[in-house]
């Protein structure tokens, strides 16, 4: 209970001070989470969309495959990019191990079958209220795509929102990745596993305050400028 | 425009699971005219007009425009029995057809304010789609419809379940439409509505076109002893 109590104090009085250190970390789990979203979704939200609206032989197949990828465990996301930004690997010559590129690549490993997901469900929901006015009125299958996008962006900020759920609180694949390097790989989550492991519960439990409130504060954010629950909006 | 009409079906069937919905159907559509499809409930008087308008394959038979088809459909229009709204504002959704032709958003959203007042849905222009009543929806649909200037425009009973008034406002937009030279063809239970609108009459039973011919010669004395029923107003299945 000690502990909690000094946690928080600990957090209040980093957060007050504006600790140079803790707003170096959080920004810089904002910076590769919110980027691996942006990418995440520019992929996976097209992508559900064209599962909703396409039929091929292996449709039922391919979106099991994407429902199972949804659990994809982390660690060994992190593994699999090691290997291949590793010294040794196909993208060696880049140096891109241990970079904060090398973990947003590892995110949008994770983040993409989540959100491509997540996008299916809700845009298969609405092609079945569009279909029969879409076809007749002619519209090439990229412009089905646009006007589910355009149509169903509430529910699809839904999925963005998730994703970045997913990658802000994500540990085992960014530490693999990026190496947990102070001032420059070291982000809120490895952060905690690094001062949880040396034993320093204090400073853990106000980053993870620090994390809650910055997860918070983002789902807030963005739900404050896209209105969604405001008034009678669809 | 290039002209599409007339169509000709030829021996067209749809089938299902093994099971015939329609057909074979044989039925050319003369250029003009204001057809009333109508007939029981299973009859085949939607899957005719989604047949007709491109929505469902033939299984078995031909359908011809004179024209190939994908140019056909450019000149053709549907509204549906239940209207399918886009969630957008009521004058992007009549405006939607003409971006889909890339026309530019300001010209598109001109012309739907012009068929929004045609229809008498101009107050609603910036309301939500979606918050729209049924007889507001139909009209919607309508005016997206024929914001083409479609050369044919089918109609699945597009007013069940309106009340006297929306009919009867729906019933003038699409005899001004008519008038203009639209032919229409509309799939309707009332006996009242062919009355007052149709020219010519199919009426379709178990699939197949039963009894054809001029409104006011069917209405007056059908031919056919389920014709006859379903005009007597008894139960025909």
């Amino acid at each position: 209970m000690n502990e909690i109590l000094q946690g928080m104090a600990r957090a209040a009085w980093l957060v007050v001070t504006l600790d140079a250190d803790l707003v170096e970390i959080a920004l810089r789990s904002l910076q590769v989470t919110l980027t691996a979203v942006a990418i995440a979704s520019a992929i996976g939200l097209p992508l559900g969309a064209l599962l909703a609206v396409s039929r091929f032989r292996h449709r039922r197949a391919a979106i099991a495959t994407l429902n199972a990828l949804m659990g994809l465990p982390p660690v060994v996301v992190g593994l699999v990019v090691y290997l291949l930004l590793s010294r040794s690997g196909p993208f060696g010559v880049f140096g891109l191990l241990f970079t904060p590129t090398a973990m947003i690549v590892a995110q949008v490993m994770l983040l993409t079958p989540l959100i491509a997901s997540i996008a299916h469900q809700a845009m298969r929901d609405l092609w079945a209220d569009y279909h029969d006015l879409l076809i007749s009125l002619n519209a090439s299958r990229a412009q089905r795509i646009r006007a589910l996008i355009w149509d169903g962006r509430r529910a699809l900020l839904t999925a963005a929102l998730a994703g970045f759920g997913r990658g802000i609180g994500e540990v085992g694949a960014i530490m693999i990745v990026g190496g947990n390097i102070d001032h420059s790989t070291r982000v809120l989550t490895t952060a905690i596993a690094l001062e949880t492991a040396k034993g320093d519960f204090a400073l853990a439990l106000g980053l993870g305050f620090v994390l809650i409130a910055l997860a918070l504060a983002v789902n807030f954010a963005i739900h404050g400028l896209a209105r969604t629950e405001a008034g009678s909006r669809w | 425009m290039v002209a599409i009409l007339p169509l000709r079906l030829e021996g067209a069937e749809v089938c299902r699971k093994g099971k015939r919905l329609l057909g074979p159907v044989d039925l050319t559509l003369s250029p003009r005219g204001f057809t009333a499809v109508m007939g029981p409930n299973g009859a085949g008087k939607t899957t005719l007009l989604r047949l007709m308008h491109g929505l469902e394959r033939p299984s078995a038979g031909r359908i011809a425009w004179l024209v190939p088809e994908q140019k056909a459909r450019a000149a053709q229009a549907f509204v549906f029995q239940t209207p399918v709204v886009l969630r957008r504002s009521v004058l992007d959704n009549v405006a939607y057809p003409l971006r889909l032709h890339g026309w530019a958003r300001d010209a598109a959203r001109a012309l739907a304010a012009d068929w929004l007042a045609r229809v008498g849905l101009a107050d609603a222009a910036d309301r939500p789609a979606t918050v729209l009543s049924g007889g507001e929806r139909q009209k919607l649909a309508l005016a997206r419809a024929l914001i083409r200037a479609p050369q044919i425009l089918f109609l699945d009973e597009p007013c069940a379940n309106l009340d006297g008034r929306s009919m009867r406002e729906i019933e003038a937009i699409l005899s001004a439409a008519h008038r203009d030279g639209t032919r229409i063809v509309m799939a309707t239970h009332d006996l009242g509505q062919a009355r007052r609108l149709a020219g010519e009459v199919l009426f379709l039973y178990r699939g197949r076109i039963h009894e054809a011919g001029p409104a006011a010669e069917f209405l007056a004395a059908p031919q056919t002893a389920e014709a006859r029923a379903f005009i007597g107003g008894e139960i025909v299945e």
